[in-house]
This record gives C-alpha cells, sequence and structure tokens, in this order.
C-alpha cells in the first residue's frame, strides 16, 4: 500500500495512425471524427474514493461532446478499473496502449513504460514531484501542486510568522512522505538543521502514531508539521491534544478533509489546524453564488447526477478535463502525440473558474508542473477559512 | 524521564491490543491447533457489525452483547461450511483457505462499508483516565484481563473446556470417550470470533474503524501470542504487553522508528529459534 497511496490514475491522450491528408496529422487514437483519452483510476479496492474523480471526467467529456467535441471531434474516453493495484495498472496501461490505441493512465508502474513508447502521460493526480521531471520523463506531467511545492509553502509561512520556531515533524516512511520533507527543509533553507528539533516517521503497518507523537511532543517544538495520511492524521491531531501539546499545527493537504480526518478525530481537538487549497471547496458557503462553482454544480446536476456535490473529488476531476480539453483545443488538426505534449507544455496562465481565484495554469518545456500556486487556510471548528494571498512557487 | 513513563504507558495501552487479538489466536489454537490468519480479519468485520448496530439507535453494551453473540454463530457458521471440507486435508491447504478468508473478509468489508475511516464509541467513563492513559485505554485493558480470566476459568474448570482442549489435543481418543469432536472444533471457531469480535471493538475507538484496521496488528499478535505460548492465554496478554513497550522503548530510544516492525518479526523468529514454545507455553512431547 505504501508508495503508492497518492499516485493514482491519470489522463491522457493518445494516438497515432496514418499520416493524413494536407495539413491534419494524426497520431494513434486521433481522427477526424474523434480522440481517444484513456484512464486508468481505482474505482474498487481501497482508495475507490478517488473513483469519483474518473466518474466526473467522464461525465465532463459527455459535456463537451455534447457542445460539438474539440475543434470538430468527439472525444472518446476509455477508462479502466485499476483497482489502486499497480501491476493490474500496467495490464491495463498496456491494454490502452497496445489494444485500444490511446494514451493512458499512470501511475508509476507505467511511468517507464509510456515514456519508451512516448504516450503523452498527462495529469497524473498525485503531487508526487517525480511527475514533474520534464528532463528524464518528457512524455509524463502532473497536475495537482506537488508536496514539494506545498511544503515550502508552509515553510515560508513559518519563516515569516515565527522566525525562531522550534518545528516537530511526523511523516509517513516512503516516497511521498520523504518528498514533503525535503520541500519542507529545502523551503526552511539553511535554518532547517536548526529549526527542526525533532522527526518521527511512521510505518503504514503501525497501529497507531501515539509514540511517535509523546517523542515529538518531549523536543519542547512550538510548530508541527503533519505528513499523514487520513487515519494517522485522526490519530496525530487526537494524540497531540490528549497530551497536552499545544503546537501551530500545519496539516498536508492530503489529509485536510474535515469529513474522513477532523471529524473522527474530534472538532474540537482540529481548531487551528492550518493547512492548504488550490480548488474551490464545494461545501464553502463563500463560493454559493460563485459563477465558477455555479457552472459546475450545473455540470453535476446535468451530467453526473449520481455524484456527490460535497465530494471535492468531483471538483477535482471536473477542472483536470477542462485542462485537458485546453490542451486538445490547441492542438487543433495536428493530433500528434508529439504536439499534444508540446501543448500540453504550452499553457500560459490558463484558468478555470473552479480553481481559487488567482490560482492559474503555467507550464513550459521544462516546466512540468502546472499548478504552483495555493492558498493557506485555518480551521475555525467548522470549516476551513482562507487567509492571506496566493502562494505561488512559479519560476 | 517522564519521557520514558509515557512511553512506558502508551506502550502498555498498544500492547493491550495486541493482547487481546492474541487471546483470540491462542483461543482458536486451543481448540483447533491451527493458527487462524483470518482471526484479525473477522475482529474487523464484527467490528462493523457492532458499529451498524449503533448507528441504527441501538444502545452501547445491548449492541456489545448481541455482536459478540453474532460473531460467535458466524464463527460457527464459518468452521461448518469453510473448514469441515478441508478438515483432512494438509496443512497448506488450510492456510490457503485462511488467506482466502482474510482476503474476501477485507473485501467484503470496504464493499459494503467504505474505505473512509470511521470513529467508534468507547463505553468508558472519564473517571476511568489517569494522568498518562485515557479512560478507553485504561477501560481496554480492563477488558482483555477479564476476558483472560474467563477463559481460563473456562478451559480449567468446566467439563466443556476440558473437552474441547481433549478434542484438540488427541481427536482420537477423544472421540472414543464420547466427545463430539466436530462440535467441539466449530465450538472453538465460535470463541475464538466472539474474543475477537472483543477485541476489535476495544481497539477501533483507539486506531479508527476501517477494513484494514487488523493487518498490521495481527502480526504484532502473532509475536505476543508466541512469546506467551501460542496454548497459554496468560502468556498471551503478558506477550502483548511486553511486545508494546518493547517496541515503543527501542523505537524511541534505542533503534528509531524505522525499525519498529522489525522488533515484532526479530521476536518472532527469536522466539521460534531459541523457546519455540513461549515462556509459559507448555512443551508438547509427542511419543513415536
Amino acid at each position: 500500500m505504501k508508495g503508492r497511496l497518492f499516485t493514482i490514475a491519470a489522463l491522457l491522450t493518445v494516438a497515432l495512425a496514418f499520416p493524413a491528408l494536407a495539413q491534419k496529422k494524426y497520431d494513434p487514437g486521433a481522427s477526424d471524427k474523434e480522440i481517444k483519452v484513456g484512464n486508468t483510476n481505482p474505482y474498487s479496492g481501497p482508495a475507490s474514493a478517488y473513483g469519483a474523480i474518473g466518474k466526473s471526467i467522464a461525465a465532463y467529456f459527455r459535456m463537451v461532446n455534447d457542445r460539438g467535441g474539440i475543434n470538430g471531434r468527439k472525444l472518446n474516453f476509455i477508462s479502466y478499473d485499476d483497482g489502486y493495484s499497480p501491476p493490474k495498472t500496467v495490464e491495463m496501461a498496456r491494454k490502452l496502449v497496445e489494444q485500444d490505441q490511446v494514451g493512458t493512465p499512470s501511475n508509476t508502474a507505467i511511468h517507464k513504460y509510456m515514456n519508451a513508447k512516448k504516450v503523452p502521460q498527462l495529469f497524473v493526480a498525485t503531487g508526487a514531484t517525480k511527475w514533474n521531471d520534464a528532463k528524464s520523463f518528457p512524455w509524463t506531467m502532473g497536475w495537482q501542486p506537488n508536496y514539494q511545492t506545498e511544503a515550502r509553502i508552509y515553510a515560508r509561512h513559518i519563516l515569516q510568522t515565527k522566525p525562531n520556531a522550534k518545528i516537530a515533524v511526523l511523516y509517513q516512511n516512503d516516497d511521498y512522505g520523504k518528498d514533503y520533507l525535503k520541500g519542507f527543509e529545502d523551503g526552511l533553507g539553511p535554518q532547517a538543521q536548526k529549526m527542526i528539533v525533532a522527526k518521527a516517521s511512521y510505518e503504514v503497518s503501525e497501529p497507531t502514531v501515539d509514540s511517535q507523537i509523546l517523542q515529538l511532543k518531549s523536543s519542547g517544538a512550538d510548530v508541527f508539521f503533519n505528513i499523514t495520511t487520513p487515519k494517522f492524521a485522526a490519530q496525530a491531531i487526537r494524540a497531540a491534544y490528549d497530551s497536552g501539546w499545544k503546537p501551530t499545527h500545519y496539516l498536508n493537504n492530503v489529509s485536510n478533509s474535515v469529513g474522513s480526518v477532523l471529524k473522527p478525530a474530534g472538532i474540537e481537538k482540529a481548531v487551528g489546524i492550518i493547512t492548504s487549497a488550490y480548488v474551490k471547496d464545494p461545501t464553502d458557503k463563500r463560493w454559493a453564488n460563485d459563477p465558477g462553482m455555479k457552472a459546475w454544480r450545473d455540470f453535476m446536476a446535468k451530467y453526473n447526477p449520481d455524484g456527490d456535490t460535497s465530494d471535492p473529488f468531483n471538483v477535482y476531476g471536473y477542472t483536470v478535463a477542462a485542462t485537458l480539453e485546453q490542451v486538445l483545443k490547441q492542438c487543433g488538426d495536428t493530433l500528434t502525440r508529439e504536439n499534444v505534449m508540446k501543448q500540453a507544455a504550452s499553457l500560459k496562465r490558463f484558468r478555470i473558474d473552479t480553481l481559487l481565484p488567482g490560482i492559474t495554469i503555467s507550464t513550459g518545456p521544462s516546466d512540468y508542473a502546472p499548478i504552483e500556486a495555493m492558498q493557506l487556510e485555518r480551521f475555525n471548528g467548522h470549516e476551513f477559512e482562507l487567509f492571506g494571498e496566493v502562494i505561488s512557487n512559479e519560476q | 524521564m517522564e519521557a520514558v513513563l509515557l512511553q512506558v504507558l502508551a506502550g502498555l495501552a498498544t500492547g493491550g491490543i495486541y493482547a487481546s487479538l492474541a487471546l483470540a489466536l491462542v483461543m482458536i489454537y486451543q481448540a483447533t491447533h491451527l493458527v487462524n490468519f483470518a482471526q484479525g480479519e473477522m475482529a474487523m468485520f464484527a467490528t462493523y457489525i457492532a458499529w451498524s448496530l449503533v448507528n441504527a439507535g441501538v444502545g452501547y453494551w445491548p449492541a456489545f452483547l448481541l455482536t459478540v453473540l453474532i460473531a460467535f454463530v458466524l464463527g460457527v457458521l464459518i468452521e461448518r461450511v469453510v473448514i469441515r471440507p478441508v478438515e483432512n486435508a494438509p496443512v497448506l491447504a488450510v492456510v490457503v483457505v485462511f488467506i482466502g478468508l482474510l482476503v474476501i473478509l477485507n473485501s467484503v468489508a470496504g464493499w459494503i462499508f467504505t474505505y473512509t475511516i470511521k470513529s467508534f464509541p468507547s463505553p468508558f467513563p472519564p473517571a476511568l483516565g489517569i494522568r498518562y492513559m485515557s479512560p478507553h485505554q485504561v477501560g481496554a485493558l480492563l477488558v482483555t484481563l477479564i476476558v483472560l480470566a474467563l477463559l481460563y476459568l473456562f478451559f480449567r474448570f468446566t467439563p466443556l473446556g476440558l473437552a474441547m482442549r481433549a478434542a484438540a489435543q488427541n481427536p482420537v481418543s477423544s472421540r472414543l470417550v464420547g466427545i463430539r469432536v466436530g462440535w467441539m472444533l466449530a465450538l472453538g471457531w465460535g470463541l475464538a470470533a466472539a474474543v475477537g469480535a472483543v477485541a476489535g471493538m476495544m481497539v477501533a475507538p483507539i486506531v479508527y474503524l476501517d477494513p484494514n484496521m487488523m493487518s498490521g496488528i495481527l502480526l504484532y499478535a502473532f509475536a505476543a501470542a508466541l512469546l506467551g505460548g501460542i496454548d497459554s492465554p496468560g502468556g498471551a496478554v503478558v506477550g502483548g504487553l511486553v511486545v508494546g513497550v518493547l517496541e515503543n522503548l527501542l523505537g524511541a530510544f534505542v533503534i528509531g522508528n524505522e525499525l519498529k516492525l522489525v522488533v515484532a518479526l526479530v521476536l518472532i523468529v527469536g522466539v521460534l529459534l531459541v523457546r519455540p514454545s513461549g515462556f509459559f507455553g507448555s512443551v508438547q512431547v509427542s511419543r513415536v
């Protein structure tokens, strides 16, 4: 279960085939009539909550087709269940590439395969920094702010508000946890060694993190950076509170769900927790009359009526699909895999209304990190309240 | 010094978790001379039944008793339907059945109840808490000790308990003296499932309820049961507490958190090498 927790599916397009007439150029998967987009997503298994992402992407493409498609071509969205299992993802990805002749979804297990096959692997739904490595994996691109970016934003906030902080870090002992930790230490810069007074790791197989919290507490730290997946996040919030430790608490975006983390931990124990966001929270009353969220709600009612309108994953899927739509639009009539990748790497301040105000998507030939800005938010006992400016890590 | 004390107490609390599941393992071993890999998942599933009952408005203690009862019946059913057909099969075949059960229960629980964590209520009053332990941690330890006492009394002083031990140890002779060996095995499964259900309901408020709740704990419970002696209920409890405290102290002060899990594995291998019957288990001698 470990490292793959947050490396879920992704999207992809692609295609090929014969060099067509005139200026129109195609690779497998694209033609005058349609563009195939492949996807794997966990619809079953331990991460099936992410299934909402795949469903809302499919719904979004139905909407695009109803509007006449992209440059006159319909989208053919093929989505397979990977069960959150790497071997199964490989199997499904191969099926998409070899048999259905599309591009594909992804995760670590198919990372190299997709690059060897030169199939664009776009908008991998995970925050691991390795999806933004344009040099070694030119055919793979992430989408959301990566873990290091997010951690650097917290580090910057600490340096600004508490330059003399004594920091304790709890992290999951795998790629995901270490990615965050690295970004955090980089963000603190030369101060890191001095400011971080305690670090404790845990394995996903451990029943509780109580022992780690006690270790961190006894370090005397007054800031706590909590890099944990939902179950352990809830345990850590509760254990810190019950032990009487009251640090300024930064919680990674991975576990900032009120319903599935803060409520089980105990709402009163979570007050004051700081985390970050980049898409609009569908339950936030502030967006009740927001045009972007209204459009999303209309979309949900018409194309995804079974979807849960309080589930942020449905906003996520919608926004990711809108990004892909833009890339395919930019491709015009040159639907080669190479051009898809080229266009994906030429997004300039592209704005989608479900992203928080001030956040845009920009990429470049060496910038494979589409979203690099987030805004901090603090839990007030009922909901998260955004505060401060949007903080961008865009170079 | 306070740091050490805190780690010891936290270790006792997690050790109590290991001990409660280890008791279920000992129970099934006493009754069938097999180690059931699906024990943790059975306990998890029973806990979901309790959770559903509590959510449906049944009070905690009625739900508790009802769950223990349902778990008992399900345990007997599993033995009759799934285990009985492989009764005389080689050990490996039985192990495969156990693992199959584990996977099935885990997936079915995820399918019905989803994988999102759920909080589970604790029945203990705040007065039970001491300075460094929550009321639930103290209460769960007490419940584990009560289950231990009941098991001890049952096996030691009741004819049924004696019959079950005999059936596990020597099925042929037991049958000759009139013990219904088949039913003794089914009863053993039922009791182990009931003990597991209690463990699950005590564990869930601490680690949160999800389909994978018991998978990590099972490994520590094995270490606990082996350390104490797989046929000794008292040994299992002592083993659980020792594993919990040892793991915390070594993890916090000696080897670091990365190697905590290794402590359990080293204990399992070490005990099997040096003293296979554990510290409190009886040494088996069979005449050839």
